[in-house]
């Protein structure tokens, strides 16, 4: 047991039993079984031809508004044929040829003999004094200038490969992503020169002694009105705002956000801190705002503080005020970058739960 | 008086005297104790005492005796009569059993019952009434309005009931209900009360042109053509993915068995 030269741990455990001896198949053994194998393939294939020429003749003969219903199951009739038909014929091939390789063929277990894939030693041998003569014979040696040329244009070659990253858009540099991904619709918004929010899709401005406690209103800033195209996406993809009403005895306000919201109407980004999905599916009970794509949950009675899921910062909340005729304004962009994180975001003033 | 004391150690002496002290005592006992039936307030109309009754025998021992609400199911003054419509209606209200949401199925209720249960609430603070039929009716609408009604759709309530209002879940076992099948008005009463987690949409920030659009957009995508069969609950990938896993893949791994299999042998 203890030997262990080579040979020994090479052998296998038990000794190669060779290949199955050849029997025949019970169908081919038996001459009326067989007929009536070779009946069920033809039988397979005349119903496959069959089949594909009704769903030619469905194709054109049946008219595209005809509807079935079978309880929930509910489609156009032109559809129901023609996909049925033409599958059965693919099927039917199929059945045909299984059976016939099944029943009809021999399934003996046959050895395949293979020869080891390298050449020949005398061929190895020419290739390589083939190889060393093409050497010799360009002087790749001696001519270093052209070695050297063929290299320079080849590594120039790839240069421009390269430059057209560069289309990938401009550079992330502090002051592009101040402009650009750090900056809302909302940073047009001075105390002298607010923004009215408005409903998202109707445009009409909100006030506040519309929203009733445990109401959600998915709005926009008024600025949002004037841009089209893609623009509009890119504007909206970072301004979209909920407004909720809590009330105010049942929820948790910090101290430095007292004057962020109208008697319990608060502020929210509508854009997940995960991967900015848009989110409104607001538990008016629990005040947990959740979203649909990974399941973070976010509190919206306590700051929008992250309560569940793979979100890592809290959602961002926007000041907002009341103007004279009782609409909502806001006044300032919101204090943080909202939506999903990137490389360079300075995540040290995002709202953590206990701050004050 | 002679009668009385000839006969006072009759037989059956003792045991009257027992019921005739008993039903002193009773009679006493109800003209001394207040009645807890509160009885009908004055100023209640038929309507309202009819519905006032039906509320203390089927709702009153979750909501109290006057809609005040119990630790067991909340306050009912201010609701108003579409909640009332929606909830009794839909037969969520009265639930069956505790639990984290109250199913829709068959009301116990008439219409009549109904609406005499909404009339009560209603008298208990001010709240949403019971809307039009012409309110919600959507069958005026023109196509354009019905785009439009599938815009504010996506954007107020996709989130939760899914983008042809199939529904979805919520956590802890709360789940948004499927929209097919619903009643207008109750679509509109939903909106108006926010029952259970749903917020409410204000008629001023969603008018009643805006509902009656977004019900429009609800009955045309349930009656959409279907065009591709098995719409497998119109969930997206979750079960297109279990069907093409368990139905697709387990039957081509049925059908590779059956190819590679040996018939049987001829001897």
């Amino acid at each position: 047991m203890n030997d262990n030269s080579p040979n020994e741990l090479r052998r296998p455990p038990v000794d190669d039993p060779g290949p199955e001896t050849p029997t025949p198949s019970w169908v081919s053994a038996n001459p009326e079984l067989s007929k009536a194998a070779q009946r069920r393939v033809v039988g397979a294939f005349g119903l496959s031809a069959l089949s594909a020429l009704i769903s030619v003749v469905a194709y054109f003969a049946i008219p595209l508004h005809i509807q079935v219903e079978l309880g929930s199951f509910r489609a156009g009739l032109h559809n129901v044929v023609f996909g049925t038909t033409m599958g059965l014929a693919i099927l039917l091939i199929g059945i045909g040829s299984v059976t016939w390789g099944r029943n009809l063929m021999n399934d003996d277990e046959i050895v395949q003999e293979r020869h080891p894939p390298q050449s020949s030693d005398e061929d190895r041998t020419e290739a390589l004094a083939q190889l060393s003569e093409g050497v010799r014979d360009s002087g790749v040696a001696r001519r270093r200038f052209i070695m050297g040329s063929l290299g320079g244009a080849l590594g120039l070659f790839a240069l421009p490969l390269v430059v057209t990253l560069a289309g990938l858009g401009p550079w992330p540099v502090p002051s592009r992503r101040r402009a650009t991904i750090e900056r809302t619709l909302f940073a047009e918004a001075t105390p002298q020169a607010p923004i009215r929010l408005v409903n998202d899709v109707t445009f009409r401005p909100v006030k506040a002694s519309d929203i009733e406690i445990g109401q959600l209103v998915n709005a926009q800033p008024e600025n949002v009105q004037h841009l089209e195209g893609v623009e509009l996406q890119q504007a909206k993809a970072k301004s979209s705002i909920i407004l909720v009403r809590m009330d105010p005895e049942t929820i948790q306000v910090p101290e430095s956000r007292r004057d962020w919201q109208v008697s319990g109407i608060l502020c929210y980004s509508k854009i997940c801190t995960h991967v900015g999905c848009p989110i409104t599916l607001w538990e008016q009970q629990t005040h947990h705002l959740l979203c649909p794509c990974h399941q973070s949950t976010f509190d919206l009675g306590n700051s929008g503080v992250v309560v569940f899921g793979p979100a890592a910062r809290s959602l961002p909340q926007l000041k907002i005020g009341v103007d004279d005729e009782g609409y909502l304004i806001a006044t300032e962009d919101f204090r943080v970058p909202v939506g999903p994180s990137y490389f360079e975001r300075d995540s040290r003033n995002d709202f953590q739960e206990g701050d004050a | 008086m002679k009668y009385l004391s000839i006969r006072r150690r009759h037989p059956v002496a003792k045991p009257l005297i027992l019921v005739l002290a008993l039903f002193l005592v009773g009679a006493v006992y109800a003209l001394v104790v207040p009645t807890t039936q509160s009885t009908a307030a004055p100023g209640l109309s038929q309507q309202e005492a009819d519905g006032q009754a039906l509320f203390q025998v089927s709702c009153s021992s979750c909501h109290g005796l006057n809609g005040e609400g119990t630790s067991q199911g909340p306050s009912l003054v201010g609701v108003g009569a579409a909640a009332v419509d929606f909830q009794v209606g839909t037969g969520r209200m009265p639930m069956a059993k505790p639990g984290a949401q109250a199913p829709r199925k068959k009301s116990e209720f008439s219409a009549e019952e109904t609406a005499a249960l909404a009339a009560y609430v209603a008298t208990l603070g001010p709240g949403p009434a019971v809307p039009d039929a012409s309110v919600v009716d959507p069958s005026n609408l023109t196509e354009e309005e019905i785009a439009r009604g599938g815009d504010l759709f996506r954007t107020n309530c996709s989130a939760c009931h899914n983008i042809s209002g199939q529904g979805g879940a919520l956590p802890d076992g709360k789940y948004a209900p499927p929209l097919t099948g619903v009643e207008p008005t109750h679509v509109y009463e939903a909106m108006r009360t926010g029952p259970q987690q749903m917020p409410v949409f204000s008629k001023n920030v969603i008018t009643d042109e805006d509902a009656q659009q977004i019900i429009g957009y609800l009955q045309t995508v349930s009656k959409e053509n279907q065009g591709g069969g098995l719409s497998l609950g119109n969930l997206g990938p979750v079960t297109e993915g279990l069907w093409a896993w368990v139905v697709g893949i387990g039957g081509l791994a049925i059908l590779a068995v059956w190819v590679t299999s040996k018939g049987a042998r001829s001897k």
